[in-house]
């Protein structure tokens, strides 16, 4: 290449030019990952204004512990808009994968009892992966619309366990359901530990490997990401059975710190899942947006519902306010991050 | 140099059901060249591509790459190797960054990990070696569309291939825009990469490219040297015809004297188009020419309040019609038949009843309510005068040919009685019969009375015209009257002086 060093002169100014309002914006994309972090901080200051309890470690650990299931919905359900689907039914699988075990391994009342205790983490994870592979089957086998699929499976699943639990509770679960729910590792509760270290794994999954890069190719331009070689069946296949699977295991931590399973477990959570991947920065559309954005989302809605709690707002009330909540945190980040939300 | 061809494809045929794409085509690039392929819309150029780059299968003929057999379909990778294509839709992910694009799924790792920084660098080096300037950090979706072919190009480069097509480059690109792409192959050509270049605009292929192929209707007519055809005989070559005939007589129904129905003055859209103006009289038929992204159907498009232009003005009759107002232009009495009939033209489930009569609603009946006796009355009067083939008004327009719903979306734009027809295209994808009668019921609409605007680039639909007004990259270009010859208008729409 005798001729590139001309080249090369040739592009250096026209290189200046572009080069500056680039890495300007280079610098407004990082920032918009840690958009709501401002946010975290400001409700920080306002809870310990309205309550000096709001800041202490036990009431901390308390919002962690709390959040830390619905947060693997979050995660599970930011992969799969990532990667440009969706999925309604993390919900009842929140809610079926642990009632399933339960009604297998208890014994009496409306349970069988059929399986020995230890098997039932297996069952739970078992259902996430059935669950997971059916959506799959209809939504990439078959074309079907990912919205109403899920939508319907929404739907079955959550009469599922109405069915077998006969609308009851499952009281009475086997110790291997409740470990993960009550044990504390290094003084704090497991269930934050697997939260923390699952979106840890999901940020370095997502953003270090081509796995997770090709979510974002898929969800951003399929056609282009097929031309280059991803295979990009295989791939929505293995998101949305890793969510579901990643849905069971939230259930379970539940279950486990509630040491029952209601029939009605999970019911409604996906509105706040979906308005914590949106403020997260997460799109509908597909291929943009991050796990630490999910993250940051989840948490700000939770801290802000302990602080409402601290300040003595009537229960009756937190759902009005927490609707209102979402609506505005949706506003601020669309006003922070300067794009459209789709 | 070698003069063993780059590509060479022999005697290669492809039918779509009754149309035959190509019909024993030839092409042969040789090594170095910047090779032009040139032909009129349905010529067969965008199916040769798709067969050179492997997505499509010929029905018979041969593909060589350097004199060796075609890879198999299915090896992506050995297509990649050997040729690439920039296409006019972009393939790039929009959110992802430059450097993640250009090693898409194929980033270095270590341990199953991406190493960003490897991957920055290997994007700037490959940058860098073609000379493409751009941060490779921002995200691809920022990049203009100039970038972006630049980013693609070299992409397509770092797969091993040395012969690029590209489809229409310009199409998108400003004055500047295109000069720098040029000076861009130029140098890559310096370098050693040979490139097939499709334009519409024949001064582009006289401005960077040595040799020239010629398609029209589907087959190859010539090849040659372009230093050794003069404009008016490539423009020969691309029309058929060596002596250009005089567009068919008709006598003309414009009503000269009277106030002009449609006044367009300065009409400005940036970047589309500038500076347009234009009348038309009742029962004159205007033709509003251009080759692809010349302006024309985006002038057509404000005209009717589809889009809204930054500077100039739109009467009609007395009017002033507000930018960017549909039903507005629709009340001032427009007629509008739109460019896309699938996306714009009609709603394909519903009945041919209501779709011919969406645009009248508010005469089939009292206040909000739509009488369907009434409906179907008068899309039975629309459908006996365009001799729509139907069992029936209830039939849904999905159900008909082409040729049908174009006359559907035809009746709809007729059955206000409009003072102006505003058409693009108005023939595009159908049948020779209807096209005929088509344009048949165009005139018939003219001689009643109504003043017509017609946006299309098929020489057929202008043939209708009793005037012509020529764009080229968004500015009237020529105004052509009465008795223009097919010649003269198509080299004005493919932007080269004839007498050059």
């Amino acid at each position: 290449m005798p001729e590139t060093p001309t080249a090369l002169h040739d592009a250096e100014p026209r290189a200046t030019a572009p080069a500056a309002p680039g890495a300007h914006r280079l610098a407004l994309a990082r920032l918009r990952d840690f958009a709501l972090v401002p946010g975290i901080i400001a409700i920080a200051v306002v809870g310990q204004l309205v309550n000096p309890v709001f800041l202490q470690y036990d009431n901390l650990i308390n919002i962690l512990q709390t959040m830390s299931e619905i947060a693997l919905l979050v995660l599970a359900q930011t992969m799969v808009l990532v990667v440009g689907k969706m999925d309604l039914s993390l919900e009842s699988t929140f809610g079926l994968a642990p009632g399933v075990a339960a009604w297998l391994t208890v014994g009496g009342g409306h349970s069988l009892g059929l399986l020995p205790g230890w098997a039932a983490v297996l069952v739970v994870l078992a259902v996430g992966v059935l669950v997971g592979a059916l959506n799959a089957v209809l939504i990439v086998r078959f074309g079907l619309s990912g919205f109403v699929v899920t939508l319907g499976m929404l739907i079955v699943l959550r009469g599922l366990l109405t069915g077998i639990s006969g609308g009851q509770t499952f009281f009475g679960l086997p110790d291997g359901m409740l470990y993960l729910g009550t044990t504390l590792w290094a003084g704090v509760p497991a269930s934050i530990w697997i939260c923390v270290l699952l979106f840890a794994g999901g940020i370095v999954l997502l953003g270090y490997t081509r796995f997770g890069r090709s979510l974002y190719a898929i969800g951003g331009n399929p056609d282009a990401a097929k031309a280059a070689g991803i295979r990009t069946d295989r791939v929505v296949w293995i998101v949305l059975i890793g969510a579901s699977v990643l849905a069971a295991l939230g259930g379970l931590l539940l279950s486990g710190r509630l040491a029952s399973v209601a029939s009605g477990q999970g019911n409604g959570y996906i509105f706040t899942v979906f308005a914590a991947a949106v403020i997260g920065g997460v799109s509908l559309n597909g291929g943009r947006g991050t796990l630490f954005g999910a993250f940051t989302g989840i948490l700000l809605l939770y801290m802000i519902q302990n602080v409402l709690t601290l300040a003595g707002v009537p229960a009756q009330w937190i759902g009005a306010l927490n609707g209102t909540i979402i609506l505005v945190a949706l506003v601020m980040s669309r006003i922070t991050s300067g794009k459209r939300q789709t | 140099m070698s003069t063993v061809p780059v590509v060479e494809a022999h005697q290669v045929c492809k039918r779509y059901g009754a149309t035959v794409a190509l019909d024993h085509a030839d092409l042969t690039v040789l090594p170095g060249q910047t090779h032009a392929l040139v032909g009129r819309n349905g010529a067969g150029k965008s199916t040769l591509v798709s067969v050179l780059t492997g997505l499509t299968g010929p029905d018979s003929g041969t593909v060589l790459f350097g004199g060796e057999p075609a890879p198999r379909a299915a090896d992506r990778d050995a297509w990649r190797a050997r040729v690439a294509c920039v296409y006019q839709k972009s393939t790039i992910i929009p959110d992802l960054s430059v450097a993640e694009n250009l090693f898409l799924n194929r980033q270095e790792t270590r341990g199953g990990l991406l190493r960003w920084s490897a991957v920055r660098r290997a994007a700037e080096e490959l940058l860098d070696r073609w000379s493409v300037a751009v941060d490779v950090r921002r995200p691809a979706g920022e990049l203009s569309v100039e970038q972006r072919q630049f980013v693609e190009i070299a992409r397509s480069l770092s797969f091993g291939a040395r012969f690029v097509i590209l489809d229409e480059p310009t199409a998108q690109l400003d004055g500047a825009a295109i000069t720098r792409l040029f000076e861009h192959i130029a140098e890559l050509q310096r370098q050693g990469v040979t490139f097939l270049f499709i334009s519409h605009h024949l001064q582009e292929v006289y401005d960077i490219c040595d040799t020239v192929t010629v398609y029209r209707d589907a087959r190859h007519v010539l090849t040659a040297p372009v230093a050794d055809l003069p404009r008016a005989g490539l423009v020969a070559a691309m029309t058929g015809e060596d002596t250009g005939s005089a567009a068919e007589a008709r006598t003309t129904s414009a009503r000269r004297g009277a106030p002009p129905v449609l006044r367009v003055r300065d009409l400005s859209l940036d970047p589309v188009y500038a500076g347009v103006s234009f009348d038309v009289a009742p029962g004159e038929i205007v033709g509003l020419a251009g080759a692809g992204g010349s302006g024309k159907t985006e002038v057509a498009e404000t005209v009717v309040g589809l889009r809204k232009a930054d500077a100039g003005t739109v009467h009609i009759g007395d009017r002033r019609i507000r930018p960017g107002d549909v039903p507005a232009a629709l009340a001032a009495g427009v007629g509008f038949v739109p460019e896309d009939r699938h996306h714009q033209g009609f709603v394909p489930e519903m009945s041919i009843a209501d779709n011919a009569t969406m645009t009248v609603m508010d005469r089939l009946g009292p206040g909000i309510f739509v009488r369907s006796a009434e409906r179907d009355r008068l899309a039975g009067t629309m459908i006996t005068r365009l001799a729509v083939k139907t069992p029936g008004p209830e039939l849904p327009v999905s159900a008909l040919s082409g040729g049908n719903q174009q006359k559907v979306v035809l009746a709809r734009a007729l059955a206000g009685d409009p003072r102006l027809l505003v058409l693009i295209t108005p023939t595009a994808g159908v049948d020779v019969r209807s096209k005929e009668f088509l344009l048949g019921k165009i005139a018939e609409a003219a001689e009643a009375g109504t003043a017509v605007l017609i946006a299309s680039d098929e020489l057929d639909d202008l043939r209708l015209c009793d005037r012509l007004v020529v764009l080229t990259h968004g500015r009237p270009a020529t105004e052509f009257p009465a008795g223009w010859q097919d010649r003269e208008v198509v080299a004005a729409m493919e932007g080269v002086d004839l007498d050059a």
